[in-house]
């Protein structure tokens, strides 16, 4: 199944965001010039030996600014959406939901609950005293109302709200039990790293949405944090496999020796050593697996089991839609709009930083 | 090669052994257990400790793990608490569908992402491979259910040309059988085919960048065999791993798009299990669908060996 990647070719790649990997393979991968891993020391020689082949710039020819120039994560990121449209125009629409989830109550046209004539089309009108002024107004319902009579343009701002959270909270559990697990695998290796990974192989074969499904019913009970725990669980196997495969190969390196040399513990030099020296993968990684838990927490709201069935999430959204699809297809098409634009944005930001970290997928083994 | 499939079908018990083991006790994990949670926080301690009696959860977590096992083996997999139908009749009656709609989801998904992935790799940069391109980047960014709810709207409501509720069994003749299962399919099958297709262009930009390709040109070897003998071969390989792996998607889709085309299927099973508290039907639903992709995986890994003459000759290669 998913064991000691059996089959060739069998790599955490393969897996999803990986499918994606970067059209521009082929022999001019190696010359991209904002490439280059300025985290392992491109000074120490002898590292190249063998590594390029016929018709490939050797790499002292292709050295250029990257050595004297050592750039931030930060720096690196803002490099990146200065020269990738498609990630800046990503990175925007990602900050402006972020904006709107936040400053829902602010922004939002109505409230989330107020109510207005059932199933009016988009860019349809209501007039009615809506601030208690006793004087009549005129809304404009840009996206329609729905079969409640709630005015969707605010839903989704509000549903932004749950689904945003959602998604960073699951993402940083992911992130925090993930990482720890494949930090420790990696640092100790044998039978720890044994027992670890055959869990993670394990869980990766699994479906994220099985698995947070079935999480949910052990746990018993809907709600945020059930929600969030069980799609946070179901991903943290790609954290693992990432940060294990970092630490594997910076394990012998020198400051991890003159960390042991000078006394300190396994923890601080595993959290404050080596992981600080990993991190950009998980940043990446992160980035391509936002978009994943909004997605899962979309599905499990429309199914009805996600947190309480009276909060306004994209997924369920869609679901009160589903009934009225022949007379009011806008309930639902607005929200799947809203989270297609999300999602197509997070991918556009995560595919633009993993050319900047110039991260090769395949080798994450 | 013998030995290989062995192996694998021996870790896929292993692995179906695991996810038993760890149903079983996650659903007794639960604090009070599955009774609690199943009367209510508010249940007189009588009600609690008889209608435990009933399901046997009074019994010491050894004999029970023991007695669920053996009924795993027999096939004998209990009653609804709801309806008090028998679990086994309650998935035989809900798993065709959506095999039904898995499988017609990932041929048709196939049957897309093999021929876009090649076009785009082979005609690179123009407008084909474009559209091939943001097509798959779409597909990858709209949740199954959402592909479903779309092309119910636009082939259900506007053009009225397919069906958009429920499931005609084969039974009933195969026309309305594959009308009624073909946009379900279509909605699992087109996520399925994105992430298939990005593969297919990346192997085959690959592959096609080999020295065997050029060595192949010079032999003076016909573009067709050149592109179909020598690189689809190579460059299959990963997409075989990534269709595989990518069958999750198609088993996650279609428990949300059972509910878009109101399909009695298993996901809709195990989502009311819970939504229910019908614990015996849960385990048994969960087992199920992690038994078909336990099963699935074990045959694409056995496609290896048919695609990959490593495997074959050499046992395993890892």
């Amino acid at each position: 199944m998913t064991d000691q990647s059996g089959a060739p070719g069998r790599s955490d790649s393969a897996r999803r965001s990986s499918a994606d990997a970067d059209p521009e393979v082929g022999p001019d991968a190696e010359l991209r010039p904002d490439g280059g891993t300025d985290s392992t020391p491109k000074a120490s020689f002898g590292l190249y030996e063998g590594e390029f082949g016929p018709g490939e710039v050797p790499p002292e020819y292709e050295v250029d600014e990257r050595v004297e120039e050592h750039r931030t994560t930060a720096q690196r990121i803002v490099a990146t959406l200065r020269r990738d449209r498609l990630a800046l125009a990503g990175a925007v629409i990602v900050i402006t939901f972020l904006f709107l989830a936040v400053f829902a109550p602010y922004v939002a046209p109505h409230g989330p609950e107020e109510t207005f004539g059932f199933m009016q089309g988009p860019l349809s009108e209501s007039t009615g005293d809506f601030d208690g002024d006793g004087a009549m107004e005129t809304t404009t319902h840009y996206l329609g109302t729905d079969s409640f009579g709630h005015d969707i343009l605010t839903r989704i701002i509000y549903g932004a709200r749950v689904s945003m959270l959602v998604a960073l909270a699951t993402v940083a559990v992911a992130f925090s039990i993930g990482t720890t697990l494949g930090i420790v695998a990696g640092f100790y290796g044998g039978w720890v790293d044994s027992v670890i990974m055959r869990y993670v192989d394990f869980q990766w074969a699994f479906p994220e949405i099985i698995l947070g499904v079935a999480i949910i019913a052990m746990m018993g009970g809907l709600g945020v944090v059930n929600v969030v725990l069980a799609i946070g669980i179901a991903f943290i196997d790609d954290f693992a496999r990432i940060i294990r495969g970092e630490v594997l190969s910076i394990r012998e390196e020198e400051y991890v020796t003159a960390a042991r040399a000078v006394g300190m513990g396994d923890i601080r030099i595993m959290f404050k050593e080596m992981l600080p020296n990993a991190v950009a993968p998980l940043i990446v990684q992160a980035t391509l697996m936002l978009p994943l838990a909004i997605l899962a927490e979309a599905s499990l709201s429309f199914l009805g089991l996600g947190v309480k069935p009276t909060t306004p999430t994209w997924g369920l959204l869609i679901a009160d839609g589903r009934q009225f699809i022949s007379q009011a297809p806008w309930i639902s098409v607005m929200p799947g709009l809203a989270i297609m634009v999300v999602v197509l944005a997070f991918n556009t930001l995560g595919d633009g930083l993993r050319d900047a970290f110039d991260i090769d997928q395949t080798e994450v083994e | 090669m013998w030995r290989y499939i062995v192996k694998r079908v021996g870790h896929a018990l292993f692995v179906m052994w695991l996810v038993a083991t760890t149903v079983f006790f996650g659903l007794r994990a639960i604090p009070g257990g599955p009774v609690r949670t199943m009367l209510g926080q508010e249940a007189t301690p009588e009600a609690v400790a008889s209608l435990r009696a009933e399901l046997g959860l009074d019994r010491p977590l050894s004999v029970q793990y023991l007695d669920f096992m053996t009924d795993l083996f027999t096939l004998e997999f209990g009653r609804s608490i709801t309806s008090g139908e028998q679990v086994g009749a309650i998935v035989a009656e809900a798993a065709p569908k959506t095999f039904a709609i898995a499988a017609v989801g990932v041929a048709l998904g196939l049957a897309i992402a093999i021929p876009a992935g090649v076009i785009g790799a082979t005609r690179r940069n123009e407008p084909a491979d474009y559209a091939a391109t943001i097509g798959a980047f779409l597909g990858i960014s709209m949740p199954a259910f959402f592909v479903g709810i779309l092309l119910a709207i636009v082939f259900g409501v506007y053009l009225d040309w397919l069906p958009i509720v429920g499931y005609t069994p084969l039974s009933e003749g195969v026309r309305p059988w594959f009308e009624s299962v073909l946009l379900p399919a279509i909605a699992v099958g087109l996520p399925y085919a994105a992430g298939v297709t990005r593969m297919m262009r990346s192997s085959l930009i690959e592959t096609l960048n080999e020295g065997y390709m050029r060595t192949a040109l010079a032999k003076g070897v016909g573009s067709q065999v050149r592109l179909y003998k020598h690189a689809m071969q190579n460059a299959l390989i990963p997409v075989v791993t990534v269709a595989g792996i990518q069958l999750a998607l198609v088993l996650g889709g279609s428990v949300t798009v059972e509910l878009v085309f109101s399909i009695q299927g298993l996901g809709r099973v195990l989502v009311n299990s819970i939504l229910e508290r019908n614990y015996p039907v849960t385990q048994i639903a969960i087992l199920l669908i992690s038994g078909v992709f336990v099963f699935m995986n074990l045959l694409v890994d056995i496609a290896y060996t048919a695609i990959d003459p490593r495997i074959r000759v050499g046992g395993e290669s890892a």
